[in-house]
């Protein structure tokens, strides 16, 4: 379920003016759009400074979290307020793989994955019969009780308890890239391949029942689509995605520990989605780099204001909480809805 | 034996707020149809303006009277400045909304007051007037507190016009518009009520656990979790439920689980009755509507 | 002037109209009934009354404008609303839902008195008082709504398809209630139905409605001899 009716904003692409781009068909603009950001991504991280790369590496995994999110409240319309629990999940797997089995990283992102999928579908199995509001209910109580079972002592010898794990970042096998900028590119090939997936799942047949599950169930299920089965695996792929992002996070920040994921990850993941776009795939971009840019300009803003105070940092969170607010009642799509909006409004078909 | 008897006992104190936040939940579902995920924020919220009024000098009474006025009049205001607007959309905007007041009440109580722990006084005497190692002052007054609270809830809803109007409002809100009642004002009513009653719980509970910004967190999950098990349609159901879940989280953590998976138990008892019995203990089975 | 005088009366569904510029009074005291097939509006005209559809163009009660107003201001004004599937509030008791009709009469005395009048004309009620209204009879529910109507103390009654999934027995008994109260309470009725036979019997005056217009109008001894509304409405 969108928050208002997200086909009523989406363009009818001229033919004439697609383009195809890794089997994606593309409106013109949205092919141009595309470029310079793949251009963009490939430049930035040899131009700005090191602190900088780490920042947009930690806003490409959100991205990839809000994305899977996405797909599962955005396309599928099933609310999840427990997805930092399939966060930690793939962070707690590809720490424990590297620094209790000494795996490299990298094998560790696809298993991480893998395991999200298959709770993700587990979940989702009793999620079926949750509709709406107890999914949320459910989810909510997952994300509120993941940190204390995270902290677990009977875990404590795979989790480290309170501490945690520490893990090292893999060193970059190219001489001319630095460890953040390596990791910086390991993150955006697995979030390219990633959206490209999420592309393909939605655009062919996948995509139309899992909407038509979104946007009604029930005629959903007359015409013949099982509407359990794609329920759940869209609950999977959704674990899968945020698994991920939760493993690519766990080498961002070398380190993973029950307090990093807590309900207000989840709440963060929320705001990206909303504030990115439903339904919309490049808005978890946007949504990536609002999670954790806002906090950092607000930060600056609140520090110019408060001075050293470290409970004005609290006030992000309120900014956050009225940027949600906001969204809901101005840009119910999202910023993807209200670009889509207003392409559609100022450029005619045909011209 | 006497471990048995005092675990059920401090349960049951436990379950007091559990089953005043489990009211409050049911008070703004059966309004609205919606669950409030900010109710345990805003009780935090107001045992801050509690422990702010005694800090500047207010007899603790004098502080929970005023405490109760302004969460009653913030929860009205809630309700008109934000969910007035947004009452016919979807179900996801209410959850944005929820979790957006969530936020900003965490946020706003850590900046106002920060997040370090601060000690919450208990108007109870030191000392029970009988002799007795089973429970302690402060646990009989959050139970005694609790039950007059729910007494006088029941006689408003059970016996004046206003209780009754209020009930209409919520079951069949367009009969009650044709017997001339403002459906508008009795939901602020409601939620200026189950604000008030969650300040209560909040208030009870601070001296226990300690006043801090994420202090509501866990025993919101137990409130849903009593809400639940009563069954969301029933206001008494989820009372009972509370208190249910009070003792069963005593219990289980004394004798099954120990007391760090009580979060995950309260996930678990949930997820189980969502699934197996949604309408919990007292509620009715709400048909889904084609 | 008459009590209630509508005028250019149009309503809209979304984007679906469903009355088009709809005339007509209702004198202080009488029964008038409007009549017409399913669709025709009958139903939108009495919600329309009571703000509770989107709607423009005049309405006036005492010569007060209600367009705009909300439902529950405008049944403050005195006008009682028994709606279509009679609107019980099922959860709670007989007696309860009487005492809800009466929200906006103040006097504890006043309420007493109206529900013995209200028992008075259905013994039925009273035997009833404590029990679950979800749990009455159609029939007991239809007197209850007309019963929780009367506790507002109204001067003008809307009533909609009162007749609808009843015994004609227990129509009847209904019916003959309706007139009492019509006579003896002085409360003037706005009658629709989609039995015209009955609402003919018990009403003076009659509109006709087709989609959403008035298509006639008069006594109800003039409709009810009319060559057309006798073949169309009234079947004989």
């Amino acid at each position: 379920m969108a928050l208002s009716d997200a086909k009523s904003v989406a363009m009818r692409p001229n033919p004439a003016h697609t383009a195809v781009l890794f089997g994606i068909k593309l409106p013109m603009w949205n092919l141009y759009l595309t470029v310079i950001g793949i251009a963009a991504a490939l430049v930035l991280p040899f131009v700005v400074e090191g602190f900088t790369v780490f920042q947009l590496t930690q806003a490409l995994v959100y991205a990839i979290a809000v994305l899977g999110l996405n797909l599962l409240t955005g396309f599928n319309g099933q609310f999840s307020l427990g997805h930092s629990a399939f966060y930690a999940l793939g962070a707690y797997t590809a720490a424990i793989m590297v620094e209790r089995y000494e795996v490299a990283f990298y094998w560790t992102i696809l298993p991480a994955g893998i395991i999200c999928f298959i709770g993700g579908f587990l979940f989702g199995l009793p999620a079926l019969r949750l509709e709406g509001l107890f999914l949320a209910l459910a989810t909510f109580a997952l994300a509120v009780a993941t940190p204390q079972l995270l902290r677990y002592e009977h875990f404590e010898g795979f989790t480290g308890g309170v501490q945690g794990i520490d893990l090292f970042k893999p060193d970059s096998p190219i001489e001319f890239l630095g460890g953040d900028q390596w990791l910086y590119f390991v993150v955006l090939v697995c979030g390219a391949l990633l959206v490209v997936g999420a592309w393909n799942l939605t655009r062919g047949r996948t995509g139309r029942a899992i909407m038509a599950i979104r946007d009604n169930p029930l005629a959903a299920r007359t015409m013949g689509i099982n509407t359990s089965l794609y329920k759940s695996v869209t609950f999977g792929v959704s674990g899968f995605y945020t698994g991920i992002a939760g493993a690519l996070g766990a080498a961002v920040a070398e380190f993973v520990a029950p307090d990093s994921f807590t309900f207000f990850l989840s709440v963060w993941l929320l705001v990206g989605m909303v504030i990115g776009g439903l339904g919309s795939i490049p808005a978890a971009i946007v949504g990536g780099l609002f999670i954790l840019y806002v906090p950092n300009i607000s930060e600056a803003l609140i520090g110019q204001v408060f001075g050293d105070d470290p409970s004005a940092k609290a006030l992000i969170g309120v900014a956050f909480g009225c940027f949600l607010i906001f969204a809901v009642y101005v840009m119910p799509n999202g910023l993807a809805g209200f670009v889509r909006w207003f392409v559609a409004r100022y450029s005619r078909p045909g011209i | 034996m006497d471990q048995f008897l005092q675990q059920t006992l401090s349960g049951l104190a436990n379950g007091a707020i559990y089953a005043s936040l489990a009211l409050a939940v049911v008070m703004i579902y059966q309004a609205i149809d919606h669950f409030n995920f900010a109710q345990g924020e805003m009780a935090m919220f107001s045992t801050f303006i509690a422990w702010q009024l005694i800090a500047w000098g207010a007899p603790y009474w004098v502080a929970f009277v005023v405490c109760l006025a302004i969460s009653f009049i913030g929860g009205m205001a809630i309700e008109r400045i934000i969910f007035a607007p947004i009452h016919d959309a979807p179900a996801l905007s209410h959850v944005v909304v929820f979790i957006a007041l969530t936020l900003i009440f965490n946020a706003m109580a850590g900046f106002i007051w920060e997040f370090t722990i601060k000690e919450f006084p208990s108007p109870f005497p030191a000392e029970l007037p009988f002799e007795t190692k089973l429970i302690g002052p402060h646990e009989v007054g959050i139970v005694g507190i609790t039950l007059i609270m729910l007494g006088m809830i029941y006689v408003f809803f059970r016996f004046t016009p206003i209780g009754l109007a209020m009930r209409a409002a919520a079951a069949s809100p367009e009969s009650a518009r044709l017997v001339g009642i403002s459906v508008k004002k009795m939901l602020g009513l409601g939620w200026g009520l189950a604000a008030a009653v969650g300040a209560v719980a909040g208030m009870m509970i601070a001296p226990v656990v300690f006043l801090e910004p994420n202090m509501m967190l866990g025993i919101l999950l137990y409130g849903f979790a009593g809400a639940v098990v009563g069954g969301l349609t029933s206001p008494g159901g989820a009372v009972v439920g509370g208190f249910l879940m009070g003792v069963l989280e005593a219990l289980a953590g004394t004798y099954v689980i120990g007391s760090e998976l009580k979060l995950t138990f309260a996930l678990v008892v949930i997820v189980a009755v969502l699934l197996f019995r949604p309408a919990g203990l007292f509620g009715r089975v709400v048909v889904q509507r084609v | 002037m008459a009590m209630l005088e509508v005028r250019g009366l149009e309503a809209f569904y979304g984007h679906t109209q469903a009355l088009h510029g709809l005339d007509f009074d209702l004198e202080e005291g009488g029964i008038t009934t409007i009549l017409g097939a399913n669709g025709a509006g009958k139903t939108t005209t009495l919600r329309s009354i009571c703000g509770m559809v989107s709607n423009n163009g005049s309405i006036t009660f005492d010569g007060e404008g209600l367009i705009g107003k909300a439902t529950e201001n405008i049944v403050r004004k005195g006008i009682a609303h028994v709606p279509e599937g009679r609107g019980t509030f099922v959860r709670v008791t007989t007696e309860e839902n009487l005492r809800l009709g009466a929200f906006t009469v103040k006097g504890a005395k006043k309420i007493a008195d109206g529900m013995e009048r209200v028992y008075t004309y259905f013994p039925r009620l009273k035997e009833r008082r404590n029990q679950q209204a979800g749990t009455l009879s159609g029939g007991e529910q239809q007197m209850l709504a007309v019963g929780r109507a009367m506790m507002l103390q109204p001067r003008l009654m809307l009533l909609d398809e009162p007749s609808f999934g009843l015994a004609p027995l227990i129509v009847k008994e209904l019916f003959e209630i309706l007139r009492t109260i019509n006579q003896e309470e002085g409360v003037s009725m706005l009658l629709v139905e989609q039995n015209a036979t009955l609402a003919l019997g018990l009403a003076d005056h009659a509109y006709l409605l087709e989609t959403g217009r008035v298509v006639m109008s008069g006594t109800s001894d003039d409709i009810a001899s009319d060559e057309n509304v006798r073949k169309s409405y009234l079947g004989y």
